[in-house]
């Protein structure tokens, strides 16, 4: 049987819902070794937590990833890949990843898939391009299969992971350390879900006026993550991590409810493949409406606080 | 300073695209230049504005560097009206289709023997959408990677550029000595409209046009498939309410009734 790499995806020193969807899209390809990188002495712990049909470990721990970021981490996969021939690796596609993901091809001579959707047993990748209006099915004919997945896309068996462990030492290579990471501010993240990750998102715009309360009232009943379109993140209403859009993240949740945000096309190439399309705008002829499931034309100010007492009503 | 700007000519934002044989049809649709290199060329500019300059004959220079089709000179012209000096296409039959491997080796081919000390980019561009070029010519040519800046600060005295990094995940500040490689965000400037006088100007720019023999690269087959391709079924029109007094009921029971509460 083959051997399917995964990337163990990291917040901080916690493994990501994303880890236990890598593993599955990887099972059905192959046996899943997963490769956890991390600082001297926390691996044993992000192992411990690991779900999902992984069959063994490849855990190497160094200091340079911390000071040399992306090419450090692409360096030392790329070591690992060469001297253990897996078909396919899998990583999560953010910025992060796809940068990984982008090195490691080069260094191993091999082809690369971005922001796949789902993978087959043969390694066929479908991909949403144009904004979500198109399919495409595609395969690498090159060296081993790179790919990375867009979060929340693949439904994730998270059975308990028993896996093998093997402790590696490895160096990262001087070309790789070029870049010298001085500060590193992590975001802080709040009680609510992850955006990427999350089964619902409620998102403000410019319609909120910079006032988030009422979005951020119906997420809370929804347990929903709170995004917003440029429009609120470039007026400093809201960070820009919550920013979606082709600038911003590209969130495929179950449930995307978009209040005061007319639908530029950058904000859809973010959202579009969402399962259901809620949208709550003043303007009829918003072209948000265009691609919504349910709209109700209306004062976000009047509509979303009335929706969140009925959430909350119909929860107890 | 000699700085380079890698450029693509993409289909208008607002274009209808489709595929046909497996590649995007760039035939059939409006081109621009991508939106999000413009803030690559404008910090590339202020860049060697905060450093005396890109005149003519002086010490820095801005070259904008561009593979597509021969058509892609309109969307070059538009980099060079903003102020960039001059520019090399790379325009070849051989290269249509081609993907992030392979427009990475040909954009790092040029790079290597252009004298470069910076390489800027946008973080991705609109059609492909793959962000990984910009790594990829980093790995490819061995040079540092600063990628996702939200703020660049150049000291060319000591050859050092500084940026901060913006992600998912946080800021990370972060250095290194020339060469680099960059990719900006799209938060880090505001783009200058090319003046008329900017337009003027470029028309008598060079665009350096050559073809895959003259920078001595052999073209391979993509490695990345396409199988097939199908437009989605557009998105069934959905139920459309005016609020009186109970859309916000009314949005509740449309989710009750999905059982997604
Ligand atoms: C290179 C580039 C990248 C970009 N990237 C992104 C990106 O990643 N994400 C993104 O979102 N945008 C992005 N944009 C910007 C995008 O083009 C739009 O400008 C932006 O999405 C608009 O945000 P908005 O819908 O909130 O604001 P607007 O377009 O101003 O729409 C506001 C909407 O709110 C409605 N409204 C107002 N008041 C109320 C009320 N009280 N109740 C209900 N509705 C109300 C209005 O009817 C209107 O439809 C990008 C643009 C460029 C050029």
């Amino acid at each position: 049987m083959s051997n399917v790499f995964i990337l163990v995806d990291l917040q901080g020193d916690a493994v990501s819902k994303t880890t236990a969807e890598l593993a599955t899209a990887g099972a059905r390809m192959g046996e899943v070794t997963a490769i956890v990188l991390t600082q001297p002495g926390k691996s044993a712990a992000i192992v411990s937590t690991l779900t999902g049909p992984i069959s063994s470990v490849i855990s190497i721990e160094s200091e340079d990833l911390a000071t040399h970021g992306v090419p450090a981490y692409a360096d030392l996969i790329s070591q690992i890949v060469t001297e253990k021939k897996p078909s396919a690796l899998l990583i999560a596609s953010h910025a992060f990843g796809k940068e990984i993901a982008g090195r490691v091809a080069i260094a191993t001579d091999s082809g690369i898939i971005t922001d796949a959707v789902d993978v087959a047993a043969d390694g066929t990748a479908t991909q949403l391009v144009f904004g979500g209006s198109t399919t495409v099915h595609s395969k690498i004919s090159h060296g081993v299969s790179i790919m990375t997945i867009r979060p929340n896309t693949i439904e994730a068996n998270t059975a308990a992971a028993s896996p093998t462990v093997e402790n590696v030492t490895k160096s990262v290579s001087d070309v790789a350390k070029k870049v010298r990471i001085t500060a590193t501010q992590p975001f802080v993240k709040g009680g609510r879900p992850e955006l990427t990750e999350a089964n619902i998102v409620v998102s403000g715009g410019r319609g909120t006026n910079g006032d988030f309360a009422a979005v951020e009232g119906l997420a809370d009943a929804l347990g929903a993550a709170v995004g917003a379109s440029r429009a609120a993140t470039d007026a400093g209403w809201y960070p820009h991590t919550h920013q979606v859009g082709q600038t911003g993240k590209t969130v495929s949740p179950q449930l995307y409810v978009a209040c005061g945000i007319s639908g530029a096309i950058q904000h859809r190439a973010g959202m579009q493949t969402s399962k259901t399309i809620v949208v709550v705008n003043k303007d009829a002829e918003a072209p948000i409406f265009d691609i919504a499931d349910f709209g109700v034309i209306g004062d976000l100010f009047a509509v979303l606080p009335k929706a969140t007492e009925g959430v909350i009503a119909r929860k107890s | 300073m000699k700085i380079a700007v890698c450029v693509k000519q993409v289909p208008d934002s607002w274009a209808e695209k489709k595929m046909i044989n497996g590649t995007l049809d760039r035939e059939g649709v409006d081109a621009v230049l991508n939106d999000l290199d413009e803030y690559a060329v404008e910090e590339a500019l202020r860049i060697v504005e905060a450093h005396g300059g890109n005149e003519e004959g002086g010490a820095n220079s801005v070259t904008i560097i561009s593979m597509g089709p021969e058509r892609a000179t309109e969307a070059i012209r538009k980099a060079l009206s903003m102020g960039a000096n001059d520019a090399i296409l790379i325009s070849d039959g051989a290269l249509a289709g081609a993907d992030a491997i392979t427009t990475s080796a040909v954009l790092a081919k040029v790079i290597e023997t252009g004298g470069f000390d910076l390489v800027l980019c946008g973080t991705e561009s609109t059609d492909a959408r793959m962000s990984v070029v910009p790594a990829m010519i980093s790995a490819r040519l061995g040079w540092a990677q600063l990628t996702f800046a939200g703020s660049v600060v150049v000291d060319p005295a000591a050859s050092t550029v500084a940026i901060t990094r913006v992600t998912d995940a946080g800021v990370d500040s972060m250095g290194a000595s020339f060469p680099a490689v960059l990719s900006v965000i799209e938060k880090i400037n505001e783009p200058r409209y090319p003046s008329f006088k900017g337009i003027m100007a470029s028309k008598k720019k060079t665009i350096d046009v050559r073809d895959c023999a003259a920078i001595g690269i052999s073209v391979q087959g993509a490695w990345s498939l396409v199988a097939d391709s199908a437009p989605r079924p557009a998105r069934a029109a959905g139920i459309k309410v005016t609020d009186s007094g109970d859309g916000g009921k009314e949005l509740v029971d449309f989710l009750a009734g999905k059982k997604l509460i």
